[in-house]
């Protein structure tokens, strides 16, 4: 916590009598450099991507982020596609999973009877757990002939033609594209959001929602009026790790989006994400400025899910602290 | 005590969507489960377990992957765990309080959620550049990476939550720090820590991004780790996105193996843990 205490767990000189302090450092230091190692992991993904990139940097410069032609053939190489792709489909997911995962958290702290909470919290954990190459198929030959059939159509005729939201829903029902991946990222990241939210949502002292049960509160009210301002840094931080989730999903999205190089306005169309681009092309890659552009677009990834994740981590640190916790 | 009818119909409003949001939740998980199952039993024969992968056109089994994806995970399993179980260590005993264990169990959490394609660029560049080609060895150590946070936080987790009476009793009978943590900590441990194992090593047996070009993948049987691997997600991949049925009916049968083996590892995780919490 602070260089005091720090210091004197170095010179500490008490329990490390008989078998020789030597051992002690010896495990001390080990078990020092095996956490510095984890350190190194970070530190080394991202410098071998800026360092497998530089050629890509160096060659386009910004031009690398607003540029939306990737042309493989002429080697000119712009990430705006992938970039504007995963950005759309991340946020569709979290206009589902949020939402859905508030709603579950609410369902199993409040509304469910007891003994079915452990079940159904299992089972919504599980989502996390199934493989995403799993989902990847799933939503290739399941969900995308059922958003094809069922859903896209009736997309473009209700809103196909609205002047403000039409240019999103045009476009023909191929059920692979930006809309069907969001949906597809929104599920995977529903049980990461929902696990958070449930928990605070069940450590909110009880004398405050007793107080607002004494005052008359519906179950909305405690929800809308207690529980979320009470909650509201560690929900946003579980928001936070759910897009850090969504935007450096690989498989699934790979699947489902169609590895198109086209700007498209219409969620319907197929598109591409960082991750999905790197996925299908990297060990097709032949030549050093392609390669070095698809290592580009990863450390771009790495830098965005950073940032993100640190914003999720420091919000749900603080909630801990406000808890009482100490880690 | 008449609730006004407003705020009566808004809280009906909150009940209802709640409990959507769970049936909407559960309905996604039993829809691909119930499809999993459906295509990957049809599929799913002797020949799977006895025969390599095919070429396009002719039948055949998965043979080669399950044992490239057996060998790898393991490795990864071999290699993440001493770190990891070392680095958690410091991070609750030797290093708790001080800013190195603060700024590593920082990025270690950032590592448990970081995008696993990143790893493999990184593993990618790491190894397969240096050595001039794909590997088995390449594949197994990118899984290690994931493998590697999930250990690191489960051991802290574990350790931490041994009271330090335990500790101070170690002390008291004149053992030395190291000792104290190796014949007192970790047995007490044990079960948590062999939980958070078991849970990286789900985690990674589905994980695909990080093989991609690492131990990409060999068509043939090989056990050759120095050289490019069969593994069941890179061919559930390149089988689904082709466009042939025999290829499909494989990946089904593949992604239900999959599936099955890493939700059957998970539940399993959580009776061991109940059980941990019972003792």
């Amino acid at each position: 916590m602070n260089a005091t205490s720090a210091r004197s767990l170095e010179t500490e000189p008490g329990p490390v009598r008989r078998s020789g302090a030597g051992a002690d450092r010896l495990f001390q230091l080990i078990t020092a450099a095996c956490a510095i190692f984890v350190l190194l992991i970070l530190g080394g993904t991202a410098l071998s991507m800026a360092w497998g990139g530089r050629l890509a940097f160096k060659t386009f410069g910004w031009r690398f982020i607003t540029d939306s032609s990737w042309d493989a053939v002429g080697g000119h190489f712009g990430a705006l596609v992938p970039i504007y792709g995963t950005l759309v489909t991340s946020a569709i997911a979290l206009i589902i999973a949020v939402p859905v995962s508030i709603g579950i958290a609410l369902f199993l702290t409040d509304i469910a009877p007891r003994w079915t909470r452990g079940p159904i919290a299992i089972a919504i954990e599980l989502l996390a757990a199934i493989p995403s190459i799993i989902y990847g198929m799933w939503g290739l030959f399941v969900f995308a002939p059922f958003m094809a059939t069922h859903v896209e159509p009736w997309l473009t005729a209700h809103f196909g033609s609205n002047a403000v939201v039409g240019p999103l829903f045009t476009g023909p029902p191929i059920g692979i594209g930006m809309l069907t991946a969001g949906i597809v990222l929104g599920i995977m990241v529903i049980p990461f959001i929902a696990a958070v939210a449930r928990e605070v949502f069940s450590a909110v002292p009880a004398p405050l929602r007793e107080s607002a049960v004494a005052l008359g509160s519906t179950r909305w009210e405690i929800l809308s009026r207690v529980t979320l301002p009470y909650t509201r840094s560690a929900v946003i931080g579980a928001i936070f790790l759910g897009l850090g989730r969504a935007l450096g999903e690989t498989m699934a999205v790979t699947f489902v989006l169609g590895n198109a190089h086209d700007l498209s306005a219409s969620l319907l169309m197929p598109s591409n994400s960082i991750a999905a681009a790197i996925a299908n092309e990297f060990t097709e890659a032949d030549t050093d400025i392609y390669r070095s552009s698809l290592i580009a677009l990863g450390f771009l990834l790495f830098v965005v899910t950073f940032i993100v994740l640190t914003i999720a981590k420091l919000l749900l640190l603080r909630v801990n602290k406000q808890m009482g916790r100490t880690h | 005590m008449a609730i006004p009818a407003r705020r009566r119909a808004a809280d009906i409003a909150a009940f209802i969507f709640a409990t959507a949001a769970t049936i909407f939740g559960l309905v996604w998980l039993t829809w691909i489960l119930w499809m999993t199952i459906r295509q990957g039993s049809s599929a799913l024969t002797p020949h799977l377990f006895k025969e390599m992968t095919p070429p396009p056109g002719s039948s055949g089994g998965l043979l080669n992957a399950f044992y490239g994806s057996a060998v790898m995970i393991l490795l990864g399993v071999l290699i993440g765990t001493p770190i990891g179980v070392a680095a958690g260590t410091f991070l609750a005993e030797h290093g708790r309080y001080t800013r190195l264990a603060a700024v590593v169990s920082f990025v270690n959490d950032i590592l448990l959620s970081a995008p696993s394609i990143v790893i493999g660029l990184f593993i990618y560049t790491l190894v397969v550049r240096t050595a001039g080609h794909f590997s088995g060895y390449a594949g197994a150590l990118a899984l290690a990476m994931i493998l590697l946070p999930i250990v690191v936080r489960t051991t802290e987790e574990s350790l931490r939550l041994i009271p330090d009476t335990m500790r101070e009793a170690g002390f008291a009978l004149g053992l030395p720090r190291w000792r104290v943590t190796q014949q007192i900590l970790y047995k007490a441990a044990l079960s948590a820590i062999l939980t958070g194992i078991l849970l990286g090593a789900a985690r990674i047996s589905g994980e695909t991004a990080p093989l991609l070009f690492t131990a990409l993948n060999n068509q043939f049987w090989s056990s050759n780790l120095n050289a490019p691997l069969a593994n069941v997600p890179v061919v559930i991949f390149q089988y689904a996105m082709s466009p042939y049925d025999e290829w499909h009916a494989l990946a089904w049968a593949g992604a239900l193996v999959l599936t099955a083996f890493v939700l059957l590892l998970n539940i399993l995780v959580r009776v061991l843990a109940r059980q941990g919490k019972q003792r």
